[in-house]
């Protein structure tokens, strides 16, 4: 499934300027991509309230070309679900002759926490629908509260550097891992810094029947503490420091559908982002060799994985 | 030709529970789709529906979702894609889809469902009272309450036309009680799938998702400059419902040869001491009053089957030449001057220049039964305050251990 950029250039994007997102926004990519990628296709969606949701419906106005259901925080998985499941129905009683394809959206906070369960639900029982995590790592929204997305040691509003703690002190969620544990047909995951890896990805679970399921990496860099300009390439540092690999499962097999050739430190992806100060300073050694043991931990794991898929 | 000039067709009488008959109506109706939780006792309703599903006797989408959050919550997107949607719950399950009542009324999603009555925990119980439904009475659903499973029946399939009425738009809950109805083996008389399929008529929703020429944006984010225009625009098409909900039951009366009436009343032509209750327990309040009548004592029974909107009106006309009125309650209002119904029929009559005096009994709650014997110290109390005696303490539980 190749991503053409000649072909992409003329495609209608259902996603429009005029939204409130911020200068630099990662999220606001992930919704210009995924309606790209989704250009050709009728398209229903729902939306968890985050970031872009409160920023691009904000009555009268709209910045969405296709129909789009906000609902509530938690359930963006069950709305989808329930949207999917009417239009079978209407289908099958011959009111409805349009083929649709179904997005569900969430922020990390709305799918690795709180909607969690309702995105279980949807997956176990087959719907047919896409659900798109963009993973910014806190609740941002809000003003930068930790979530399970959250990475080990990061400071957000909920996660204070102190004399006691530095930063947050649990491991992230490996939503990724849990999503392909439910055996659904196309899992990936993907960053904003690989535009044509994301896009490709979002096409290929859109073609594929059944559930599936992306998280993608969309910096956030004002709850990142770091600069406007740098999100892509924050986006970029995280695959290429092997923090944030990308990858698919795809029927039960783990791939990559990138691997750098040459890993980056992972002070290069770190450094720049203010919640990260506290590891260069004195007597943050210690917190950052455990990140990287983290990071290579979690390599590993990873490249099992894809070896045994072979 | 109206439908109720039609011939009646295969109609039948059948022995069912509360829950069966909800879900038998639910069949009849045969929605676009259904998307529920199991919770006692209300399972029966979702265990028949799966059955028909299976048996190809519905075209319905059957979405066994897994939790009670995510059925409401599937039912909004069912709707909001132009579908016409159900499900049913009960107590906690009423309680963890609260978020989503407040959302599918503000959405302006029809959604039906009947809710079978069940106390609230803690501690946990599975019995019938109505403080379920009384902790969402302002969800801005519209809330009917009955006391058999002919009502059941008949109300479920009334239901629809209801919220759907484009005046209304209005999600609506169809309560009755846990055990005492939903359980209890009744005669149900009902229509033949046809009438019902005519009577509900084809859904023309106002909304739909699915319309690839118009694509809409649904939840917004609304601000202070028109938020409150919104929710005003729901809260008037609730309080304008109850006219809607009347044309309705006149309507489904003609057709199923059985009268429907918003407000019942047993012996109000002439009563001078009455009781106001709702569902299950006005029967026993109804039998009571039926065995004072007898030793000359002009006892009523006033018994609303709308809670939401407040049939305030109607109500006040029942109780016209009433000296004393108790009000009793299966739910409490804790750190309230009154349980609810006694509030919103206090705050009814206030301005009123000639009112009858008014008590409060909060009762069998946790499925715990109300006697005869209680009621009738109810009617002896009320007959001593009509006669001008003191009213003393307002509000009072019945048949609690001090």
């Amino acid at each position: 499934m190749a991503i053409n950029l000649k072909e992409l250039v003329k495609k209608d994007i259902k996603f429009t300027s005029g939204q409130r997102l911020c200068t630099g926004c990662g999220p606001a990519l992930m919704a210009k991509w995924t309606m790209l990628a989704a250009a050709d296709y009728n398209v229903a969606m729902s939306s968890a309230t985050c970031c872009v949701e409160i920023s691009s419906v904000v009555f009268p106005m709209s910045s969405w070309k296709v129909s789009w259901y906000h609902n509530a925080f938690e359930n963006a998985g069950a709305v989808i679900g329930g949207i999917e499941a009417t239009y079978k129905a209407l289908k099958r009683k011959g009111k409805m002759d349009k083929e649709f394809k179904f997005i569900a959206m969430g922020g990390d906070g709305g799918t690795y926490d709180i909607g969690l369960q309702s995105l279980s639900g949807m997956a176990e029982r087959g719907h047919n629908a896409l659900y798109i995590c963009y993973d910014n790592n806190a609740y941002m929204n809000t003003g930068i509260q930790r979530s399970g997305a959250t990475p080990k040691y990061a400071w957000t509003t909920t996660s204070y550097v102190g004399d006691a703690y530095q930063g947050k002190q649990q491991r992230r969620k490996d939503l990724v891992s849990i999503m392909a544990a439910h055996d659904i047909p196309y899992v990936a995951q993907a960053s904003i810094g690989y535009w044509r890896d994301y896009m490709t990805k979002v096409q290929k679970a859109l073609a594929t029947p059944g559930p599936s399921f992306i998280t993608v990496y969309a910096p956030c860099w004002r709850g990142w503490r770091s600069e406007a300009n740098a999100t892509v390439e924050l986006g970029r540092l995280a695959v290429q420091t092997n923090y944030w690999p990308l990858f698919e499962v795809v029927d039960g097999k783990w791939q990559m559908t990138y691997t750098p050739r040459e890993t980056k430190p992972l002070a290069e992806f770190l450094k720049p982002q203010g919640r990260f100060s506290h590891l260069f300073k004195p007597g943050g050694e210690p917190l950052m060799a455990d990140f990287q043991n983290e990071v290579d931990f979690k390599w590993d794991q990873l490249q099992r994985r894809v070896k045994s898929s072979l | 030709m109206t439908i109720a000039e039609k011939p009646v067709r295969q109609r039948k009488v059948v022995g069912l529970t509360g829950d069966g008959a909800a879900a038998d109506a639910m069949m009849q109706i045969d929605p676009d789709q259904v998307a529920a939780y199991p919770i006692t006792p209300q399972t029966e309703i979702v265990e028949r529906f799966a059955e028909y599903v299976a048996n190809g006797d519905v075209n319905t989408e059957f979405v066994a979702v897994e939790s009670e959050h995510s059925a409401l919550s599937a039912c909004c997107g069912g709707s909001a894609a132009g579908g016409r949607v159900m499900t049913c719950t009960s107590s906690q399950g009423l309680a963890l889809m609260h978020e989503e009542l407040y959302i599918a009324a503000g959405n302006r999603l029809p959604i039906i469902m009947p809710m079978v009555n069940r106390t609230l925990s803690a501690p946990i119980n599975i019995h019938g009272d109505h403080s379920d439904s009384m902790a969402s009475r302002d969800a801005a659903w519209i809330q009917l309450f009955c006391a058999d499973a002919q009502e059941v029946y008949d109300t479920t399939i009334m239901a629809v036309r209801i919220g759907e009425h484009p005046e209304v738009m209005l999600p609506v809950m169809i309560c009755f009680d846990g055990f005492n109805v939903s359980h209890d083996m009744e005669r149900v008389a009902m229509l033949a799938k046809e009438e019902v399929q005519e009577f509900v008529g084809e859904f023309k929703p106002l909304i739909n998702m699915l319309d690839t020429e118009n694509p809409i944006s649904i939840g917004a984010l609304v601000l202070p400059q028109f938020f409150f225009e919104h929710k005003l625009s729901m809260i008037k098409a609730l309080e304008g419902s109850v006219n809607y909900i009347s044309e309705i039951f006149a309507e489904f009366g003609k057709l199923s040869g059985r009268p429907q009436s918003i407000v019942e009343s047993y012996g109000m032509e002439d009563a001078e001491v009455a009781v106001v209750a709702l569902s299950g327990i006005a029967g026993t309040a109804q039998w009571t009053a039926m065995q004072l009548r007898e030793k000359g004592i002009k006892a009523g029974v006033v018994r609303p089957r709308v809670y939401r909107p407040f049939p305030a009106a109607e109500i006040i006309a029942a109780l016209k030449g009433v000296k004393a009125v108790a009000v009793v309650e299966k739910a409490a209002a804790p750190g309230a001057a009154g349980a609810p119904i006694f509030s919103d029929l206090c705050t009814a009559m206030f301005s009123m220049d000639k009112r009858p005096k008014m008590v409060n009994y909060v009762t069998g709650l946790g499925g715990r039964d109300t006697s005869s014997a209680q009621y009738t110290a109810v009617f002896e109390r009320l007959q001593a305050i009509a006669a001008g005696g003191p009213i003393g303490q307002t509000l009072s539980y019945i048949g609690a251990r001090e």
